[in-house]
């Protein structure tokens, strides 16, 4: 039986998509069979992420039309064999789906998986409701930012009253040289005002913008750039390890200051 | 506002803008958290006229309820029309 997480956020852009594919990534790479589902439709993203977009050929709603059986929709995908995407459909809207549908699809694949991770559409409307509809947990992305954290508390209010207990917060996109100077909200300062469990931070970083061009989520990569230990220690803590939260502030500056930090030590705890 | 001043002078920096989101945040979330959703309001309507109808006979057709939230408070606005105070309640 499957864990099904849907990774939310309310506002768009913070991220949701990214942590979904880099979060699957490495619980496949763990050795865990893992399924995504795009429940975004008319705005197909994941697909693009994972660098698959050229293997989708049918999606969820020719699954649940009849029009073709859930193997056929499914992509494995070649770098990861223990990686498996269901695609949205781009050319339908929203209401194409409902919530029971979604159930449907998710009863269909939770005994071949380990973990389905279901990437949710930006807003609280249907698609929304579609999405968490099958999940038994949550993860809850937001950035250090104001518009970005009320949408969160509200999601979170909307996940516990449609019985969502298990509901875990991850901190994208901060950058600890701003919240040195104060000017940006601090990883305690966002979880102690959203009271939910940490699992993980991710730092701002060009890497994720290029990782998306290439279509290679970060964990991939040979040499891990930083976002992508961030990613790999959240997917630790998911599967239940205890890992220590990086300390980005004494990775914020150039080489002379990492050497610094090298060699005395970093100051800061 | 002198030492501010100063401190601008020779630090080069106004004080954060940290302490602003964090307590902006905390003011509009306590404000969105105060709203209830509709069937929480419908089960305390049913209390709140179960208790109001053991002293007086509410005139049902014309009741109203609801919640208004302006930008400094949430208040609950209970309009009950009242047909007849019930005697033997009062008497008590």
């Amino acid at each position: 039986m499957a864990r099904v997480i849907v990774i939310t956020s309310g506002k768009g852009g913070v991220g949701k998509t990214t942590t979904t594919a880099n979060l699957g990534m490495s619980l496949a790479q763990l050795g865990y069979q893992t399924a995504l589902i795009d429940a975004d439709i008319g705005l197909r993203n994941l697909d693009l992420l994972l660098g698959l977009e050229n293997r989708v050929i049918y999606t969820a709603l020719e699954v649940l039309s009849g029009e073709c059986r859930l193997e056929q929709a499914l992509i494995r995908d070649k770098r990861q064999p223990g990686l498996t995407l269901l695609p949205a459909a781009q050319n339908r809207n929203k209401d194409s789906v409902n919530s029971e549908q979604m159930k449907y699809l998710v009863s269909l694949m939770e005994d071949q998986y380990d973990y389905i991770l279901i990437d949710c559409p930006a807003g609280i409307e249907t698609g929304f409701h579609n999405a968490i509809g099958p999940a038994r947990e949550a993860i809850v992305v937001t950035t250090p930012e104001i518009a970005a954290v009320r949408d969160a508390d509200r999601v979170i209010g909307l996940l516990e009253a449609n019985g969502i207990q298990k509901i875990n917060l991850l901190v994208n996109r901060l950058r600890p040289e701003m919240v040195k100077s104060n000017d940006m909200m601090s990883v305690s300062d966002v979880k102690e005002i959203l009271a939910i469990p940490l699992i993980g931070v991710i730092p701002e970083d060009e890497c994720v913008i290029i990782s998306t061009n290439r279509g290679e989520p970060l964990v991939l990569e040979k040499k891990l750039s930083l976002p992508g230990v961030a990613f790999e220690n959240t997917a630790y803590r998911l599967d239940g390890q205890q890992v220590d939260f990086i300390d980005f502030e004494s990775y914020s500056k150039g080489p002379l200051k990492r050497l610094r930090n090298f060699f005395l030590g970093s100051s800061a705890t | 506002m002198i030492t501010e001043f100063f401190e601008r002078l020779f630090i080069g920096t106004s004080r954060g803008s940290r302490e602003d989101v964090k307590r902006r945040l905390k003011l509009v979330l306590a404000h969105d958290r105060s709203t209830l959703n509709a069937s929480t309001l419908e089960k305390m309507r049913k209390e709140i006229l179960v208790v109001v109808s053991k002293y007086v006979e509410l005139d049902t057709e014309s009741l109203e309820f609801s919640i208004k939230t302006d930008s400094r408070m949430t208040a609950l606005i209970a309009n009950l029309p009242i047909r007849r105070i019930l005697q033997s309640e009062s008497s008590l």
